[in-house]
């Protein structure tokens, strides 16, 4: 009787504690570092490893530590976890000072209301809004809205090719869809198992990334003016096809790429030449690398759009990846935090960190060094500057790119298994996707 | 015993099956394990065509392996040696005791295996961070002691039920005679009808260990660097780079190799069956 | 667990047994003795669940996830969306509760039987027992990701072991079907679901074979009882403690089954192999709306609780009768 007196008891207690401190967003609640000299930042994975990831930033933490007197602990975050734990820190209160957050969640996570906004004093402190790139600057949260986040590293999508393969074929590199895929479709031999193409086609994120890219060269818009999801519109749906049809109507794709979802598969396969293109992010380069692909046995230029461009088009050719930084509202040390803000966009920075993390600078005047291929170093600066677009800045972005990466991967996989995918697939796919997308509140 | 025909035949069909059910990918995982990477996922051979050890040295650097090992060894053997005890005096109470409110408790603690962790795993970290604002320091959050009273409770139910229908295959008699002997209650539990009920306990045990060995949810939100456990840290082998295949398998069989002695070990324990003296 | 119950009950009385007289145990001990165990329950999972069913009562998404009590009430809203088998959200947790239902009763029906039958050959001496018995309990022993990864390697179109078994060396296919898209994405994570829950059937099973005494075996055997009728007749009535735990359990465990789509197919696994987890996790976490992701969970909850408890008046009035 006792003991179930006692459990009421404790039972009652901890309830209403819980309820009463769900949420955490009260002053009581603190940043795990204690002193204003010390600072928590959370790091994602950019390099070869996690490990490696600390060994590049340390000196680079030390410098800092020189500077200002500011002590900072690092963690690096592997990127299957990095969501849950900023999840996590975004719930209870407890979290880092700073922190990477990928590029496409910052409207999300500027709706949440955990993240200080960069007001005008915020951006003085940090060098000025003028110091960034426009196009990167555009990811740090809503539009109208003071960012929650700025840029940190670059990132974009190229056209890479085989320099070898082109050239055996007598090939230039394609400059506009439709170059794309007679190139394509004269290298592919699946008897040799070779094939013009390959993609990482398990990939929800990359799905998605490509439906926006293409949709957007085709005119559409993943959602209008208002907010609302318009999916189905004929821009979305003849960009989706464009690119499933690589798979299925063109028949450039090895049908196996499906099942690739990780990243680097795609990028080693094309390393070991079994395909003459790739589509992927500029730290593709670390792969092909790593793989024992020279940098001066492949190219790179902009993905190209179809030509002529259908109305309403743009000649987009990647979406603005990347790497932004961001301050917990609930740190107690906000100075330290922006002068560390400031450091990591610092010229100096920049060009230090870029090359081991293969990432674009963010910030004007930036020189691209990740490679000494100079004419792929300009492709993608000129992408970055002038051929791309922020991916939709609203908070339901996860749910997007959740739900058409899906429909998308879906679509892949009825093309791989050699059943067609007719216009009226994609749309009911993509009806569905945009549905679901009332559950995103 | 004699075994008829039919029956050798299906020990046959079942050891040989099973076998190489169990056999094959373990086959796979070894021979990736001696792989450089660019041929773990290049065409199938039954054989590399260029064994190394490579993956075995490379896998204690790109992620700190030796410390997600001692953290999971940690907590696990730990969160092993509370449950199975407090499983064990739960179970003796449920079997030997007509309690009121024993089957409410039964009841209640079968119906939290029914629980879809996704849906406390916030509040309970919640439930964490604000223990530690009231205790003032960090004791359970992000820290290994956080995961041990987790995954001790967790291994709890299944442990409680298992045992409790151990114990009641093992006759009253011998609690009896137990008491005869001057036993008490504790005394009973532990020198007599424990050992009798030996196999089960141990069952339970690797039950135990092997939950806390293996869960990924709740160690991904309830860790930081440090605390780290196995069953998450080996994903950090993939990175934004590459996915170090090979290093992952080369690791899981490292990490592996003491669980798999320590079953050898205990398998016998298991065969240990109940003494037809011990109530004479 | 039996429950042989203590009240005699009109069955019992109607079938001529006695009732049995044991008076409610009067005395402090079974609650201690079960005491670390309720609070540690309480703490852990009980007021974590309470509070997660609250959550599935008012809108948490990303704009109140930092303040929960902010939240505005969504009263039945979310159950609504969750139930609503004509909007694509509902039909398409239906789908998912099929495919989990199909899925679990696939699993644990030849986890049962391959733990059996692995558990009856191996009872009695031959050399090599001990080793063969260790090896099955290998695939329990080694981490999920590994695991999984592997199968996930073996089952590769183009250089998966599965496929060029099936088609370079038994030429039982023409063509290599792919294995984690489409519908056989279903028969791949139960294969490799089965793999690594049969083991532990088998590790249970064959413990609670040991509190069979030999005597009962021997009596049988002189009575005539062939091995085959001593399994039947002695081993599964006597395991049938075991058996109902083991069974039910492993039903809980594989119904609510994350990590094997999660590693196997990633956070948006194919139509066919969306288990009920991955899809709550989906609609949760990942659409980060919790306030539904949490009703559904509530709903998965209830599923189960009516579920266990039907299995368990079931497995009780058979034991009765017995």
């Amino acid at each position: 009787m006792k003991a179930r007196l006692i459990s009421t008891v404790v039972t009652v207690i901890a309830v209403s504690a819980t309820a009463a401190c769900g949420g955490g967003g009260t002053s009581t609640s603190s940043s795990s570092s204690g002193s204003s000299k010390t600072l928590t930042y959370w790091a994602s994975n950019q390099g070869t490893s996690l490990e490696n990831d600390k060994v590049v930033l340390a000196p680079e933490l030390a410098k800092f530590q020189q500077q200002t007197g500011v002590k900072v602990n690092l963690q690096v975050i592997g990127w299957p976890d990095l969501l849950n734990k900023i999840l996590g820190a975004t719930t209870s209160g407890q979290g880092p000072d700073v922190l990477n957050i990928g590029n496409t969640w910052a409207a999300s996570l500027q709706a949440t209301g955990a993240f200080m906004p960069f007001d005008s004093t915020a951006l003085t402190a940090i060098g000025g809004q003028d110091k960034f790139v426009p196009t990167a600057f555009a990811t740090g949260g809503a539009l109208g809205k003071a960012p929650t986040s700025v840029p940190l590293y670059g990132l974009v999508y190229g056209l890479y090719y085989n320099k070898k393969m082109f050239a055996d074929a007598g090939l230039k590199p394609p400059t506009t869809w439709q170059e794309l895929q007679a190139a394509a479709t004269k290298l592919t031999d699946p008897t040799k198992k070779q094939y013009g193409m390959v993609l990482e086609g398990g990939s929800y994120t990359e799905s998605v990334h490509f439906a926006f890219i293409f949709g957007r060269q085709n005119g559409g818009q993943p959602f209008d003016s208002s907010g609302k999801a318009t999916f189905t519109s004929d821009g979305m749906v003849n960009g989706v096809k464009q690119y499933v049809d690589l798979v299925g109507k063109d028949k450039v794709v090895n049908p196996s790429d499906v099942q690739y979802k990780n990243g680097p598969e795609a990028p080693g396969d094309f390393a070991k030449g079994k395909a003459a293109m790739l589509m992927s992010q500029n730290n593709a380069d670390n792969t092909l690398q790593a793989d024992g692909m020279k940098s001066t046995e492949y190219g790179v230029v902009p993905i190209p759009a179809p030509s002529p461009l259908p109305a309403a088009g743009k000649d987009v050719a990647s979406f603005v990846a990347g790497i932004n930084l961001s301050i917990f509202k609930n740190t107690k040390n906000q100075d330290a935090a922006l002068k560390f803000v400031n450091f990591m966009t610092s010229p100096a920075e920049q060009a230090i960190l870029d090359k081991p993390f293969t990432a674009l600078p963010v910030i004007k005047g930036g020189t691209v060094n990740f490679t000494d291929n100079l004419a792929e170093a300009n492709a993608f600066a000129q992408v970055l500057a002038t051929k791309a677009e922020p991916l939709p800045l609203i908070p339901a972005e996860s749910a997007f790119e959740t739900n058409v990466g899906n429909a998308v991967n879906g679509l892949l996989a009825q093309a791989a298994t050699g059943k067609d995918v007719s216009t009226s697939d994609i749309k009911a796919a993509l009806q569905q996707a945009q549905d679901q997308m009332a559950a995103a509140g | 015993m004699h075994e008829p025909r039919s029956f050798r035949l299906f020990r046959v069909v079942v050891v040989v099956g099973l076998g190489l059910f169990t056999i094959v990918p373990l086959y796979v995982m070894v021979t990736s394990a001696l792989k450089p990477l660019g041929d773990v996922q290049g065409d199938f051979r039954w054989w590399p065509s260029h064994p190394t050890f490579r993956p075995f040295i490379d896998m204690w650097s790109t992620v700190p392996l030796a410390r997600y090992f001692v953290n999971s060894l940690v907590v696990s053997v730990t969160a092993t040696a509370f449950s199975v005890l407090i499983a064990i005096f739960a179970a003796y109470a449920v079997s030997r005791y007509r309690f009121m409110g024993r089957r409410p408790f039964t009841g209640a603690v079968l119906a939290t295996q029914m629980f879809p962790g996704i849906l406390f795993l916030l509040p309970l970290f919640l439930i964490f961070v604000n223990i530690d604002k009231q205790l003032g320091f960090t004791f359970v959050y992000q820290t290994r002691v956080g995961l041990i009273v987790t995954y001790l409770t967790f291994s709890l139910p299944f442990s409680i039920w298992m045992l409790a229908s151990y114990l009641d295959g093992i006759p009253r008699e011998l609690d009896e005679a137990a008491r005869v002997d001057g036993c008490r209650t504790l005394g009973t539990l532990f020198r007599v009808v424990l050992p009798a009920a030996r196999p089960g306990v141990i069952a339970v045990a690797v039950y135990a260990f092997m939950t806390s060995w293996g869960e990924i949810l709740f160690a991904s939100q309830m860790t930081n660097d440090a605390t780290k456990t196995l069953s998450i840290g080996l994903q950090n082998y993939s990175t934004q780079i590459n996915v170090y295949w090979n290093q992952v398998m080369a690791a899981s069989l490292v990490v592996s190799l003491p669980v798999v002695i320590a079953f050898l070990f205990l398998q016998k324990y298991l065969v240990a069956g109940l003494t037809s003296g011990s109530v004479k | 667990m039996p429950v042989t119950t203590t009240k005699p009950t009109s069955e019992a009385v109607a079938a001529g047994v006695p009732p049995r007289r044991r008076r409610r145990w009067k005395g402090a001990t079974p609650y201690l003795l079960i005491l670390p165990a309720v609070l540690l329950e309480l703490l852990i999972h009980i007021v974590p669940m309470i509070v997660g069913i609250w959550m599935s009562f008012i809108q948490l998404t990303q704009f109140f996830i930092a303040n929960w009590s902010q939240a505005p009430s969504a009263g039945l809203g979310n159950y609504k969306i969750a139930v609503d088998f004509s909007s694509p959200i509902g039909r398409a947790l239906l789908h998912s509760f099929t495919v989990s239902c199909l899925y679990t009763l696939i699993v644990v029906g030849l986890a049962w039987l391959f733990g059996m039958s692995a558990a009856a050959v191996l009872q009695h001496g031959f050399r090599g027992r001990g080793g063969l018995r260790t090896l099955f309990l290998v695939p329990y022993a080694l981490p999920i990701y590994a695991g999984v990864i592997t199968w996930s390697f073996m089952f590769q179109r183009d250089n998966g072991l599965v496929n060029h078994v099936l088609v370079s060396n038994l030429h039982l296919l023409n063509d290599p079907p792919f294995w984690l898209i489409g519908n056989n994405a279903f028969v791949s994570m139960a294969v490799v679901a089965l793999w690594r829950s049969w083991p532990f059937a088998f590790l249970m099973i064959m413990a609670g074979m040991q509190s069979i005494p030999d005597e009962v075996y021997q009596a049988a055997a002189v009575d005539g009882a062939g091995i085959w009728q001593q399994l039947r007749y002695i081993t599964l009535g006597m395991l049938r403690p075991v058996n109902v735990v083991l069974v039910l359990m492993l039903f809980l465990w594989t119904f609510n089954d994350f990590n094997t789509p999660f590693v196997l197919f990633g956070p948006t696994p194919p139509q066919s192999a969306d288990l009920i987890s991955i899809h709550i996790y989906d609609n949760s976490f990942v659409n980060w709306n919790f306030g539904l992701g949490s009703a559904m969970s509530v709903l998965l909850l209830l599923f189960l609780l009516v579920v266990t408890g039907a299995y368990l008046l079931v497995t009780n009035r058979r034991s009765r009768r017995a």
